[in-house]
């Protein structure tokens, strides 16, 4: 038995050690919001947070969490209570088919946190591992600068 | 076809019954039918599925004590079609946008798609003639019996323009006459607003209030429709219904069901759909950890196991040896048969033929012949297929993605041997469809270890490489084009198209033939709005190789580069501006309006940056004619797209932001293919597996975009498709403006680097 911290809440998984993180968020405990998309950290559509820092939870075994906080789509906000990503998301109405926005939504708050009014050279170095077949990414492009400015506004900082 | 038998309906609450809309309002309508039984109308698939209170007006509104939700026959997989839908249906209402709430339609032959076998009506798009729009009506007779309940071809618009907006509008009249009846008042003196019915005095009663009062109104037969200038909803940019969902991972798709005890599937696939499995060897897969089953399906071995990883990882251990249709030829032994059957024997048809090609040709000058080909093509949704399901005595449920829930409804009886009233076919949001989502292939499989497992919940996942190794393909394809210019104008072009029949591969496996030539092949070559004097456009037909199917804008996919290209060389080399070559030949008025409309955005002809370069590219696909300029540049890592700009003609524009997604969308999907898409056979397989193979356009090869949307097409047309097709011929033509290279394959790839 080994005890996850996710999203604040804690979880008891008897899953093998090299299960992906990913196939224990999704299967094994239920958060459905982090999606698989190709298992080899490839696309980024099951991108979440292990200590703040975006990881690719395909290729991630849950052998290598320790006592890290895990963060999923689900634990960055909310539709009552949403990120400043997710309302620049809905601002922006990035999203069309919407599979692969989890993920881009995750990879975007860690850049955020490391660089907080990001160039368009610093987002596409930061979200070039994000596949989206729609094309959505100027507009994801658009809804990351927007929120970098309306988080430059808050007078503190949001935690996950 | 599936029998909607009906359920014997008891209960007050299950009141609805209103079939009317495909019988006397269509009628009334406008659209005239000529055989009596095509207007019979078909059941109200809500019938079925209402609880206690719950009101069914017509198939497409359901009201109950919560409000109003809008039933969709469409389904929703990325492109928008859901929200524009509900939009029609709320604009009639007087429904507030933040009010509206959908649901997918269960299968049913009232959903059918009116527009789909539009395209086949034999006449082009652009042709306006009362003979090409009676042949386009009649399209509708067999549409309405086969009863094709399918989401693409760029129609779910087109097709409930005024569906849709017609079951908005009897549903209000239903709602007021419930409010006369209720209040004494005559219902001319009656309003509706906010989602209610507005009295003289001001007083409101809400919809949710008056739904079992309205189901028993009889409805009249003529219905008048808002005009546009009165519309409040459509004609503007709505916040997609789905959008709150798909930004916080709450959105669901079928991969994120989950049911109680439901077990986790992944199969060890064959070399490709159809392969039939001859013997298999599961002894090093069904004894490890968290496998709990091993049951050989069609096309493949399945595992269950606790999670969907350890299903893969036993999936992986399994040997397996399957007969297949036939020996696949690798790519290059292909392209060889294709030019080796250039000859009568494999023509399919000639669709075009004006003037006497071969008479301008004899002793003209300045004509130039040229060869062109494209690979097969995945579709590579980001969501791979899936599916989950659970045979319970007497009953079956599939919760599926799916662009055909029909086509799956028949699946589960045929496999099950249950009845339609029993069999509950879930459509869920689509992590992208593209085409992919029309066949059954996954929920067979979802269905066949359902029932093997009867009585517990299973959920298939293809893993990546199963959904790239198996899908049904973009054709492989080649042209060869012979052009001729005089006087500085398109003179003569004859147009010869081969790939395997992608229309026959894809109804053969519904079990369908189709009668006569694959339009498919000329797809976006015989119908383009060029006033050539000499113009013959003809399709070849080479043997299926891989499974073929349906891939964003079909046939137009290959045809706009063979062609647009051709167009290109054929300006270069008569030494003219390759926008002025294009608009010299055309007289279609909404054609030369968007190739107008994107050289100003572009500036062309205008000063560039040194190192900088344009490429025009034309295509008039599903009605739409769309154009787009693409500016590239030389960089230390190769071609760098900088900007690219898109005009399109929807006739009438229902939601600008999202028409502008799907143009942008669609061009970016083009350009994937341009730059990378490539699906190869070697040694009998398709090589390709994950995306390390078989890559996507990435944000940092994302050029800056900017769509302009115009309106002077006659008829309302979908646009999920048509911003595709110009995509390559543009890049390609850039390419050659830049370098000086013309390439006439693709992936361009394969000849230039890109950043």
């Amino acid at each position: 038995m080994k005890t996850l911290k996710i999203n604040g809440q804690e979880f008891q998984t008897d899953a093998d050690d090299d299960t992906p993180l990913l196939w224990v968020i999704r299967d094994e405990i239920g958060l459905t919001g982090t999606k698989f998309g190709c298992g080899i950290a490839m696309c980024g559509a099951c991108t979440v947070h292990v200590d703040g820092a975006a990881v690719r939870s395909c290729s991630y075994p849950l052998g290598a969490i320790d006592n890290e906080a895990i963060t999923t789509i689900e634990g960055l906000g909310t539709p009552d209570a949403l990120h400043t990503l997710q309302a620049a998301w809905i601002d922006h109405q990035v999203a069309q088919c919407g599979y692969c926005q989890s993920g881009q939504i995750m990879s975007a708050a860690a850049l955020l946190k490391d660089i907080p009014n990001p160039t368009d050279d610093e987002i596409d170095a930061a979200m070039s591992g994000n596949l989206c077949r729609c094309g959505t990414y100027p507009r994801i492009r658009a809804a990351i600068h927007a929120a970098a400015k309306v988080a430059a506004l808050k007078p503190s900082g949001e935690g996950e | 076809m599936a029998k909607q038998d009906k359920k014997p309906r008891s209960t007050i609450g299950k009141i609805a019954r209103r079939t009317f809309l495909i019988g006397s309002v269509a009628v009334a309508g406008g659209a005239a039918f000529g055989v009596w039984r095509y207007k019979t109308p078909y059941g109200n698939p809500l019938d079925d599925g209402l609880t206690e209170g719950e009101a069914a007006l017509t198939p497409y509104v359901k009201i109950d004590a919560g409000g109003v939700t809008i039933i969709t026959p469409r389904a929703e997989m990325g492109q928008g079609a859901q929200t524009t839908l509900a939009a029609l249906v709320a604009e009639e209402l007087d429904m507030p946008w933040a009010d509206v709430k959908i649901e997918h339609g269960p299968p049913s032959k009232a959903y059918y798609n009116a527009a789909l076998l539009e395209e086949m009506s034999g006449y082009p798009s652009i042709d306006n003639s009362s003979k090409a729009a009676r042949a386009r009506g009649l399209t509708q007779i067999p549409a309405k019996f086969i009863a094709l309940q399918v989401t693409g071809g760029s129609t779910s618009v087109a097709d409930g323009y005024e569906k849709m907006r017609l079951a908005g509008a009897a549903a209000r009249r239903a709602l007021v006459a419930a409010a006369a009846g209720r209040s004494g008042i005559d219902a001319a003196e009656l309003t509706t607003r906010g989602g209610a019915v507005i009295l003289p005095s001001g007083a409101a009663i809400a919809y949710a209030d008056l739904a079992m009062e309205a189901a028993k109104i009889k409805l009249p037969k003529a219905l008048e429709l808002k005009p546009k200038s009165d519309w409040k909803l459509l004609g503007k940019s709505l916040p997609r219904l789905d959008m709150i969902g798909k930004a916080t991972g709450t959105a669901e798709y079928s991969l994120d069901v989950r049911l109680p005890n439901m077990l986790y599937a992944a199969v060890k696939m064959g070399p490709m759909i159809g392969a039939k499995l001859r013997r298999h060897d599961a002894s090093a897969a069904k004894d490890m950890p968290g496998v709990k089953g091993i049951i050989p399906i069609s096309g493949g071995v399945a595992v269950l196991a606790r999670n969907s990883w350890a299903a893969m990882q036993a999936a992986g251990e399994i040997t397996a040896e399957f007969d297949v249709p036939e020996t696949l030829p690798s790519s290059e032994a292909q392209f060889a048969a294709f030019a080796d059957n250039f000859n009568v024997d494999h023509l399919d048809s000639t669709k075009r033929n004006d003037g006497d090609v071969e008479a301008a040709f004899n002793g003209g000058d300045g004509v130039i012949e040229r060869e062109y080909r494209v690979p097969y093509l995945a579709h590579a949704t980001m969501e791979p297929m899936n599916a989950a399901a659970h045979l319970q005595d007497g009953q079956f449920d599939v919760w599926i993605g799916t662009q055909s829930p029909l086509s799956v409804q028949q699946a589960a009886e045929k496999i099950t041997g249950l009845g339609a009233e029993n069999i509950h076919v879930h459509t869920m949001l689509m992590g992208g469809g593209f085409g992919r989502r029309t066949e059954t292939d996954y929920a067979v499989q979802a269905i066949e270890i359902a029932k093997a497992v009867k009585g517990t919940p299973i959920k298939l996942t293809w893993s990546r490489e199963n959904d790239t190794r198996c899908d049904v393909y973009r054709p492989m394809a080649m042209a060869r084009l012979k052009g001729q210019v005089k006087d500085g104008k398109a003179h003569a072009l004859d147009g010869q198209f081969m790939c395997a029949s992608t229309m026959s591969s894809a109804m053969s496996r519904q079990g369908m033939p189709v009668p006569g030539a694959d339009s498919s092949t000329v797809q976006a070559a015989w119908d383009q709005p060029f006033d050539i004097p000499h113009y013959r456009i003809r399709g070849y037909h080479s043997p299926q190789q891989l499974p073929l199917g349906y891939w964003r804008s079909v046939g137009a996919s290959q045809n706009a580069f063979f062609h647009d290209s051709m167009m290109d060389e054929m300006a270069h080399d008569a030494g003219i501006d390759p926008l002025e070559f294009r608009l010299q030949s055309i007289t279609h008025m909404p054609s030369r309006k968007v190739m107008e409309r994107v050289a100003e955005m572009s500036n062309w002809g205008g000063n560039l940056p040194s190192g900088h370069a344009r490429g025009l590219g034309f295509c008039l696909s599903f009605g739409v004619p769309s154009a787009q300029v693409i500016e590239i540049t030389q960089s230390g890592e190769g071609i760098k797209l900088i900007r690219a700009c898109a005009a399109v003609d929807v006739g009438t524009a229902l939601d600008p932001r999202n028409i502008e997604a799907q143009v942008f969308g669609g061009m970016s999907f083009g350009l994937t293919a341009a730059i990378m898409g490539e699906i190869t056979v070697e040694n009998g397989a398709v090589v390709q597996g994950n995306f390390d193979e078989y890559d996507s356009l990435r944000m940092y090869q994302a050029p800056a975009f900017e769509v302009a949307i115009l309106e002077n097409e006659p008829h309302i047309r979908g646009i999920g498709e048509p911003g595709t097709p110009p995509a390559a011929p543009a890049l390609a033509n850039a390419v050659f403006a830049l370098t000086g290279q013309r390439i006439r394959e693709l992936p361009l790839g394969k000849s230039v680097d890109f950043a």
